[in-house]
Parts: structure tokens; C-alpha cells; sequence
């Protein structure tokens, strides 16, 4: 293991001294920002490197000076100070050049700054919502109207979190989820970005697009994605306990497979509705219920029903998960959330059956065994 | 911490041979309203407050050495970042600036002491307090502050655990104790100062001091302000950052930021005057462009004001909104850049050798103009979102606050230490602790800006596994960065207690400015009599002689 | 060795903090002037448009797309949508549509919805002649309602502006409050 970290570190080492040399091994080694797949990606990475460079070029310049003067200028040396001290002349002309060069940046950064605020038609709107901490695609127009679903940390992600054989087996460690928002290629995408509870931010490095969640407040962005493939991103907001557990995935594909997509997940959506209309049993409850509580629940209440002593309450001996009459506001509480905390409301995040199944979980899990059970038919008329 | 401290600082005063010496005992640092114990009292304060931060520090880099949770839960985590940054700011970096300004401005200026004595006594022993208190909160039920220095509404409001109220109070203590400090520093220049010396001939520490004080006490009550709203917001139904009432959560971060970008100068102005005192007596040459120096100085002081929006270009603003707030950022960097030069102009032809206190000042110029580099790449808003909020943003800041800040007041403690205590340091020791300060501070926060472009966002506390490698080197790093303040302690505490006696006043042989013309060790009252203006003029650091 | 510093001097160097504390909490209606004025943060004025400007030139020559959007926050238990996604409106003509709600509770529940559009450049230009988030909202114990908004779109909104979105979030408010 050290071994490898060592030649893999001492690789990395290798690799940033040929950083001197421009445009060598930048891309394939994650030093430095890809390109991109949308017009804005590339024109900001194009002005990431112009700005990059002038950088480079003063730093050279200065240091340079600098490093020259302390190498002759030195006592040692028997160099005689001068004593010079004032020169409106200089003064004047390195005040008035980095002014100059302010503006050779600042003419590009405004072009590319007023491109982003392209407000052209779009082929279509996605309204993102952030949750502590998931987040909630609705596709709001064009043909895919009406498809809405949550996007959770993919379930090996997070049993690799303290598993570290897990772990090295999932080369998307973090940043796979368990259902990715699919987009076509070469289409117009709008994004309305808004927030359930606190601030959170959407990006997706590759569309260069990033831009703050706010709660009550609506913001947008837009991207033409011109390549198909698989594109990750994080939340880049702190947003609280599991802010660094809620990865974005999106997935471009050609329009065709984009069609069949959407007819796909409308006859998944009727199928999960027909699934409430049956009875189910203890064994299928429980089981499906320790599925969704571990992706939905267990971040706050713990994977054994715990909770956070002062910030999130305990499962196990809570009155409103053991006791009989309390069964219409544990239903309740899952539906709409509380207000004023971190408890969301799941009503429109899970179907009735998955529902019942976790409220039957926690009154039976946990040492909590109530013997309850709770149908889809009654989630169905608690709505 | 404090019987030691008390202790080092007796210490240092077995040497007075002053008449009208300190009183004896304990007593003496509670009730002293003498400017050195206070500016002691802050130094110690601040390093104590630097060692408790960095501890948090060290305990986020065991937690990125590598993937996957290892050691601590992410709540407990994100108390860290919180907490790391609240001391590092409020209790370290603030504090120890203070701490120097006390020390050193009644002698640069040839006054007896501090304008308000009193007061400057209340506004130290506010701090200890107040730093207490913060601290507490992280053993209150649902833990401490875990969203974040900067506070962003509503993660701090709705969602945050009860402690936040005293983390509120402690906010208000620290910025009522900085306030006092700034009224004291601006009424001891303005009355104290000997009648010899005009404003444009105080030495550049007391001028950018002077112009940071004005920072604070505009600033300051606007943190305070803050958090009162949130206070309110939290217990009496208010909802200024509440959309259900009406209110914003963006506007909490126009109302923080119109604090925080000001707070950024308050903590790198009084650098920029240290480093202004080192280079030219290792120079040996008087300060290249003084008075432009002072103009940038209250230029950069003035655009500080009109620039926040900048830390938040991605919360939907609009383009007008962000065009302005890029020029006005990158505006910056001309008296930024000024200063820089006049440096490096000062050591040009100069005659420079290479003492502890001039080789941190190098290291500062060098190292800061790196993050104020990566600053001016920030500052262009497309670009900006790409960088916002990864890596690339932590290894900016800590490249102007470490390698900045902290790197200024390090040169600044090796600059004056031997006047204050009368011994001086071991120098051997100094340079190891200078090398392997300087290559570890680098192996720690350079590898952050590949990180950042990369993609790794701030304030996570496991991540994917393509950023492993860095972050392994840049926890290596910091693990090494940590351990080199324990040698700093030990080369501090070694010089007080069994240091080289100093005879000269002149500690080092060129340098210029009132307090070298004070005894060494310094007495424990400052000047008593007024030093005349030939004599002021004659050790001006800017003026040719 | 100076005079003694000069009352004056005091009061005005007391003066700044106390004046700047004042001055955070001036900025709390700085900011929402800034917003009414600029659209910034996508908000709009909580105020109906009394009249309705029949001077308003109609501006047959483009359509913009408007897109409706709902959001409930947590503890809310009414659900809450527009009765269509998407709307094609003619600047400066007047145009009515519904949001459909239901509380699914057996209490009577009070609510507040904020509205916000997108982009920011619109959000001056979208005006609201009559809308159910002007006031607060009692919602009868499992009871559907209709709730309609009356808008019109300037046709002074920049011509480069093709969608606009117009969100509401719902909150409960607690009775008393």
C-alpha cells in the first residue's frame, strides 16, 4: 500500500515539474480543468488559461527580479546599498501596466460573462431541487414532462464510506448515484435550481455549470451539451452533516436513446403506482423498508436507529414509532416533514409502498418490535 | 496555558530594572494596563488560540489522508472546519495582530503607552472569555458551530444545533474586544505620538494599523449586526433570512460579506506594515516608495468596502451586478501590486544579508503574491465558476492568510523578540524551523490548488478516489507544517528563558525607527520623555539620510 | 505630552460602530430596494399592480415561454401545483391560470407563498395584477382550491429574453405568528 502511494506520489511529483513546459500531461493527471463538453466550458477554460499565463508571466517577472537582487545585491557579496527611494517614473509605470493588463483580461472574462447570460429559447426545462442531501429532478416541459425522481448517493458509494474493501472495488467511490438525470445531446437544456431546506449548489464541471440553490428563491443556468457520455459533480455548498456525500451524475445520451428513456421511466412510474393497490406481507415490508431507510433515513437517524444525540432524534423507544395510537402521525411526519427542521417531507420523494415499508421497518427494527403493520392502501389515504 | 504563560512573562520582566517596575505576582496580568504585558498577553493568547486551531487542523488532514471515513463522523467535521477557521480568524491571526500593534506602536510613534490603558486591559480580558465560550459550544448537546466560518443562513439559523446562541454571544464578545482595540489604536496615534513626528513620517507598521483600525470599527459592528439578526431569526420570530417570512438567505451573505471583505484586509494590512519595517534594514536601504505605499494602503482599504459581492457571484446575481464586482476585484490588485514591487524595488541594490526575521519577509512577498495571483483569477466571474468553493478557493486563502498573515507576524515576533526580552533566539534553530516551515506550508497548500481544479469541493470530509494522491501529500505536509510550531514554541520559550544577552539598543545593525533607540530589553515603560523631531526624523526607515 | 484627547473626538470615534451596527440593519431594506429595482435574486414586489395598463402596446410580433413551478416546503401538508407547465403569452396582454392545491390534513392550515422568477432580467418586467401570495392563505381541512394568478409580461422585457419561470414556494405559517 505505501508502496504504491509512494511511486504513485513520487509520479505525481514528476509530472507537476513538466508543468514548466505548457500544455504538457495537464489534462490526464486532474491537475488542472478539462475543457469541457458545452461552448461555455470551453470558452471558460480558454479564459482559465489566458488568466492562467499572465499570471505565470508576472510571477516570472517579479520573482525573477527578486531572485536576481538577492543573489547579487547580498552584503556578502560587498554589495554597497544604494540609497534611492522614491521615482514618480516607476511609480507611475507599474501602476499604469498592471492597469493595462487588467484590461487584456477583463475584455475576454466579459465576453465569456455575457455569453453565460444567453437567454435563447431552451428545448427544455429541468427544475433541480437541492435536499439535505439528495437531490430532486422534475423534468417540467418538453416531452419528458412530467418524469420526477430523487437522486440519492449510489448504495455501494456509501457502504464503501467506512468499508475499505468496498471501497477500492468502486472506481466511482462517491460519485455514483443511485438514479442519474438523463439529458439528450445537442439540445438546449434550461436548469431552474432551487432548495427544499438550506443553500446548496449544483455543478457539473464539465458543462461548466455551477450555480447556487437558494430556498424559497428560483435561479437558473443553461447548457448545450455536445457529447454524449457520463458527466459527474458535486454539491458545493455546505449544506450540513452529509454535504460531501451527495454527488451529482448526469447522462447524456443521442436523442433517440433519450426517447426511449422517457417512454421507459412513464411505464416504471405506472407500474410503482399499481404496486400500492396490493397487500403486502411482514417479510416483503421489512425487507423493502430496510432498503429505503437506509438510503433515505439513515444519514440522520443512524444505520441502528440512534440518531445524534441534540440534533436528530432516535428511532429506537421514540413514542411516535412505538406507540399504537401514534400511527397516523408517524405516517404523517414521512409524508410532509416538520417544519422547522431538517425532517423533509418524503410524500412526493417515495411511492405508498415504499411508505409502508419503512414505517412498518421502524416500528419493528430497532428493537422497536411492535408487530405493526402498515399497508400502502393506508399511506394512499393518508395523502 | 495561562500559569505557564504567566510564568514566561514574569520571566522576561526578572530583567527590568526599572524603577517603577510591574507588580508582582498574577495580580499583575489581570490589572496591568501596561501596553507591553497587554501586547504579551495577545501574543500568548494567540499562539495558544494558533496551537488549538491547528490541532483542529491536523484532525481535517487525518480525515483527508484518505478516502473513506476513518477517524471522526462528518458532523464532527464540519465542526472542525467551522471551528478551525472562527479561532484561526477571530482567535489567532486578529489577536496576535493586536498583540503587535500594542507592543509596538507607543514606541514607533515615541509615546509613553497606550492612549486608554483601562479599556485596553477590558478589551484583552474580554478575549479569553469569549475564545472560552466558542470552545464550549463543541461539548453542548448537538454539538458546536458546523456550518461553516462564514455562517451562510440558513444552515445557521433553522438548521443549526442550540449551542449556536452562545457561539452568537461569543461572536459579539470578539467583536466588541476588536472594536476597543481599534479605538485605542487610532486614539494613541492621534494624541500620543510624539509632536515631532507628522503622520507622513510614522513609521508604515503604524500606518497600516491606523488605516486597519478604521477597517475595524467600521466593520466589525456589521458582524455584529449579523449575527444579531440571527440571533433574532432563532428566538424571537424575526425572519430576516427566512423566505417563509419574507426575508433572504442571500442577504445574509451580502450582510456577512460587507463584514468579510473588509475582515480579509484587517488581517493583511498590518503584514504588509511588518514586512515594510524587515526588508529595508536587511536592505539596508530606506523603504522604496513610502508615501505610495500609505496611498495603497487606504486605496486597498477603501475598494475593500465595495467588493463583497464577489464571494458570492454564483448566488444569481445579475451580469450588471457581477461586471461591476469583477472590476472593482481585480482593481485591487494594482495597490496590491504597487506594494509588491516597491518591496522587491527596496531590495534592489540594496545590501542584503539574510537574518531569520528577513529570510520569513522574502518568504511572505514570495508566497503571498502566489495567492494574490490565484486571487486575481478568482476574481474573474466565469472563471469563478470553476473555482468557487473547491480546493482551488482553500488553497488561495491560505496562501494569503498563512504564507500571508501568519508568515508576517512570525517575521514580525523574530524581528522584535530579542528587544522585547533582551536575549536573542537561536538561529541555527530559527533556519531549520524557517526551512522546514516554508517546504512544508508548500507541500501542504500547493497540491490544494490542483485538488480545486480537479473538482474536489470545500468542506467534505471523504472524497472520491482520483483525488487521494494529492490529498495524501498535502496532509503529509500538514502533519509536518503542525509539528514545526512546537519547535517555534520551544525556540520562543528557549530565547526568553536562556537566549544570548543583547547589550545593543540597535538589535539589528541597520534597522531604523524609534524603538531601537529604547534600551534593550525594552523598559517596561515606554518613552517618558518625548523624543525630539531630529531624532525622529534622523531614524525615519523611509528618508534619506 | 499631547492635550488631553478632546471630547469631540470621543463621541465621533464611538460614533462610527454604533453607526455601523445601525447601518447592517439598514441594509436589510437597501437590499430589498435593490432587489425591486434590479429583479436581483429573481424577486418580485409582493404587491398586486393596481391598474391595469391599457396603455401597454401589445407586442404581437414575439411570444415568450413562461414556465410555472411549485415547491412546498417541509410541514406543509398541501399539495401544490400549476394547472399547466408552460405557457406561450403575448407581451402586454393579460393572462389568468391556476395553481391547484389540497390540503391533505384534517386541520385547517395557514399559508404564505413567495414567489421568484427566473431569469433576473424578467423579473421587473413580470407583474402580477392578482395573486393568491399577496396575502396568507387558510386551507379548509381536505379541500381542493383553485387559486388563480392574473399576469402580464411587459413588453418593455428584453427581447433576448425567450423564458421566463415563475415559482412559488408555500410555508406554513403558525397561526399566531
Amino acid at each position: 500500500m505505501l508502496n504504491n502511494r509512494f511511486f504513485s506520489t513520487l509520479f505525481k511529483i514528476l509530472t507537476l515539474s513538466l508543468l514548466a513546459v505548457p500544455g504538457l500531461a495537464f489534462a490526464e493527471y486532474g491537475l488542472n480543468l478539462p475543457e469541457g463538453v458545452t461552448p461555455i466550458s470551453r470558452d471558460i477554460y480558454g479564459l482559465h488559461m489566458t488568466i492562467f499565463w499572465v499570471c505565470v508571466g508576472i510571477a516570472v517577472l517579479v520573482f525573477g527580479v527578486m531572485i536576481y537582487s538577492m543573489i547579487n545585491h547580498r552584503k556578502s557579496k560587498g554589495a554597497v546599498a544604494s540609497n534611492f527611494h522614491e521615482s514618480t517614473t516607476i511609480e507611475l509605470v507599474w501602476t499604469i501596466v498592471p492597469l493595462l493588463i487588467l484590461i487584456i483580461i477583463a475584455v475576454p472574462a466579459t465576453r465569456v460573462l455575457i455569453d453565460l447570460e444567453d437567454t435563447s429559447k431552451a428545448d427544455m426545462t429541468v427544475k433541480i431541487t437541492g435536499y439535505q442531501w439528495k437531490w430532486q429532478y422534475e423534468y417540467i416541459d418538453a416531452e419528458g414532462e412530467g418524469i420526477n425522481f430523487f437522486s440519492n448517493l449510489a448504495q455501494k458509494s456509501r457502504d464503501g464510506i467506512k468499508n475499505a474493501a468496498i471501497r477500492s472495488s468502486d472506481e466511482n467511490y462517491l460519485q455514483d448515484v443511485d438514479k442519474r438525470l438523463v439529458l439528450p445531446v445537442d439540445t438546449r437544456v434550461r436548469f431552474l435550481m432551487t432548495s427544499n431546506d438550506v443553500i446548496h449548489s449544483w455543478w457539473i464541471r464539465d458543462f461548466g455549470v455551477k450555480q447556487d440553490a437558494n430556498p424559497g428563491f428560483i435561479n437558473d443556468a443553461w447548457a448545450y451539451i455536445e457529447k454524449e457520455g457520463v458527466y459527474r459533480g458535486k454539491c458545493t455548498e455546505l449544506c450540513g452533516k452529509d454535504h460531501g456525500f451527495m454527488p451529482i451524475v448526469v447522462e447524456v445520451v443521442s436523442k433517440a436513446a433519450y426517447a426511449k428513456w422517457v417512454a421507459d421511466e412513464k411505464a416504471a412510474a405506472a407500474a410503482a403506482a399499481a404496486s400500492g393497490d396490493r397487500e403486502w406481507s411482514m417479510d416483503e415490508l421489512m425487507t423493502q423498508g430496510a432498503k429505503v431507510y437506509s438510503t433515505n433515513c439513515a444519514a440522520c437517524h443512524g444505520v441502528t436507529g440512534a440518531g445524534v444525540p441534540g440534533a436528530f432524534p432516535a428511532m429506537t423507544g421514540s413514542p411516535i414509532v412505538v406507540d399504537a395510537d401514534k400511527i397516523p402521525a408517524h405516517i404523517d411526519i414521512i409524508i410532509n416533514g416538520k417544519s422547522g427542521t431538517a425532517m423533509q417531507a418524503f410524500g412526493k420523494q417515495l411511492s405508498d409502498s415504499d411508505i409502508a415499508a419503512v414505517v412498518t421497518y421502524e416500528r419493528n427494527a430497532f428493537g422497536n418490535n411492535t408487530g405493526e403493520i402498515v399497508q400502502p392502501a393506508e399511506i394512499k389515504s393518508a395523502r | 496555558m495561562a500559569t505557564t504563560t504567566t510564568e514566561i512573562e514574569a520571566d522576561i520582566h526578572a530583567h527590568d530594572d526599572h524603577n517603577h517596575g510591574p507588580e508582582p505576582g498574577l495580580m499583575r496580568w489581570v490589572k496591568t494596563t501596561n501596553h507591553k504585558d497587554i501586547g504579551y498577553l495577545y501574543m500568548w493568547f494567540a499562539f495558544s488560540m494558533l496551537l488549538i486551531g491547528g490541532a483542529m487542523a491536523m484532525v481535517i488532514r487525518l480525515e483527508l489522508l484518505m478516502p473513506g471515513l476513518q477517524y471522526v463522523e462528518p458532523q464532527f467535521f464540519n465542526q472542525m472546519t467551522t471551528m478551525h477557521g472562527l479561532i484561526m480568524v477571530f482567535g489567532a491571526i486578529m489577536p496576535a495582530f493586536v498583540g503587535l500593534a500594542n507592543i509596538m506602536i507607543p514606541p514607533m510613534i515615541g509615546g509613553p503607552d497606550m492612549a486608554l490603558p483601562r479599556m485596553n486591559n477590558w478589551s484583552f480580558w474580554i478575549l479569553p472569555f469569549a475564545g472560552a465560550m466558542l470552545l464550549s459550544t463543541m461539548f453542548m448537546e448537538g454539538g458546536g458551530p458546523a456550518f461553516g466560518w462564514t455562517f451562510y443562513a440558513p444552515l445557521s439559523t433553522t438548521f443549526a444545533p442550540d449551542s449556536t446562541d452562545f457561539f452568537i454571544f461569543a461572536i459579539h464578545m470578539l467583536g466588541f474586544s476588536s472594536i476597543m482595540g481599534a479605538i485605542n489604536i487610532i486614539a494613541t496615534v492621534m494624541n500620543l505620538r510624539a509632536s515631532g513626528m507628522k503622520l507622513m513620517d510614522m513609521p508604515l507598521f503604524v500606518w497600516t494599523w491606523f488605516i486597519t483600525a478604521f477597517l475595524l470599527i467600521a466593520a466589525m459592528p456589521v458582524l455584529a449586526g449579523a449575527v444579531t439578526m440571527m440571533l433574532t431569526d432563532r428566538n424571537f420570530g424575526t425572519s430576516f433570512f427566512d423566505a417563509a417570512g419574507g426575508g433572504d438567505p442571500v442577504m445574509f451573505q451580502h450582510i456577512f460579506w460587507f463584514f468579510g471583505h473588509p475582515e480579509v484586509y484587517i488581517m493583511i494590512l498590518p503584514a504588509f506594515g511588518i514586512v515594510s519595517q524587515i526588508i529595508p534594514t536587511f536592505a539596508r536601504k530606506p523603504l522604496f516608495g513610502y508615501s505610495s505605499m500609505v496611498y495603497a494602503t487606504a486605496s486597498i482599504a477603501i475598494l475593500s468596502f465595495v467588493v463583497w459581492a464577489h464571494h458570492m457571484f454564483l448566488t444569481g446575481m445579475p451580469v450588471a451586478g457581477q461586471m461591476y464586482f469583477m472590476y472593482a476585484t481585480i482593481l485591487i490588485s494594482v495597490p496590491t501590486g504597487v506594494k509588491v514591487f516597491n518591496w522587491v524595488t527596496t531590495m534592489w541594490r540594496g545590501s542584503m544579508s539574510f537574518e531569520i526575521p528577513m529570510m520569513w519577509a522574502v518568504a511572505f512577498v514570495i508566497l503571498f503574491t502566489i495567492g494574490g495571483l490565484s486571487g486575481l483569477m478568482l476574481g474573474i466571474v466565469p472563471a469563478d465558476i470553476q473555482y468557487h468553493d473547491t480546493y482551488f478557493v482553500v488553497a488561495h486563502f491560505h496562501y494569503v492568510l498563512v504564507t500571508g498573515a501568519l508568515f508576517s507576524i512570525i517575521a514580525g515576533v523574530f524581528y522584535w523578540l530579542p528587544k522585547w526580552c533582551g536575549n536573542m533566539f537561536n538561529e541555527k534553530l530559527a533556519t531549520i524551523h524557517f526551512w522546514w516551515a516554508v517546504i512544508s506550508v508548500n507541500v501542504l497548500f500547493f497540491p490544494m490548488h490542483f485538488l480545486g481544479l480537479a473538482g474536489m469541493p470545500r468542506r467534505i470530509p471523504d472524497y472520491s478516489l482520483q483525488f487521494a494522491d494529492f490529498n495524501w501529500i498535502a496532509s503529509i505536509g500538514g502533519f509536518a507544517f503542525g509539528l514545526s510550531f512546537i519547535l517555534l514554541a520551544y525556540i520562543v520559550v528557549d530565547c526568553i528563558r536562556n537566549g544570548k544577552p543583547v547589550k545593543e539598543a540597535r538589535v539589528w545593525e541597520s534597522a531604523k525607527g524609534l524603538e531601537w533607540t529604547l534600551p534593550t530589553p525594552a523598559p517596561y515603560h515606554t518613552f517618558t520623555e518625548e523624543p525630539p523631531r531630529e531624532l525622529i526624523l534622523k531614524e525615519s526607515s523611509h528618508s534619506a539620510h | 505630552m499631547k492635550e488631553p484627547i478632546a471630547k469631540s473626538f470621543w463621541i465621533k470615534l464611538v460614533c462610527v460602530p454604533v453607526l455601523m451596527f445601525g447601518f447592517a440593519f439598514a441594509l436589510v431594506p437597501l437590499y430589498d430596494i435593490l432587489c425591486d429595482i434590479t429583479g436581483f435574486n429573481g424577486r418580485t414586489t409582493n404587491e398586486s399592480y393596481q391598474e391595469v395598463r391599457s396603455s401597454y402596446e401589445i407586442d404581437e410580433s414575439r411570444l415568450v415561454s413562461v414556465t410555472f413551478s411549485a415547491a412546498v416546503a417541509a410541514g406543509f401538508p398541501v399539495s401544490f401545483r400549476p394547472e399547466v407547465a408552460r405557457m406561450e403569452v403575448v407581451p402586454g396582454k393579460v393572462y389568468t391560470m391556476n395553481y391547484l392545491a389540497e390540503n391533505r390534513s384534517n386541520d385547517v392550515v395557514i399559508g404564505q407563498a413567495t414567489p421568484s422568477i427566473a431569469p433576473y432580467q424578467a423579473a421587473t418586467h413580470f407583474k402580477k395584477l392578482e395573486c393568491f401570495c399577496f396575502t396568507r392563505q387558510e386551507f379548509a381541512a381536505k379541500q381542493p382550491v383553485e387559486m388563480p394568478v392574473r399576469f402580464v409580461v411587459e413588453p418593455s422585457l428584453d427581447k433576448n429574453v425567450h423564458n421566463v419561470t415563475l415559482s412559488y414556494n408555500f410555508f406554513r405559517i403558525k397561526p399566531d405568528a
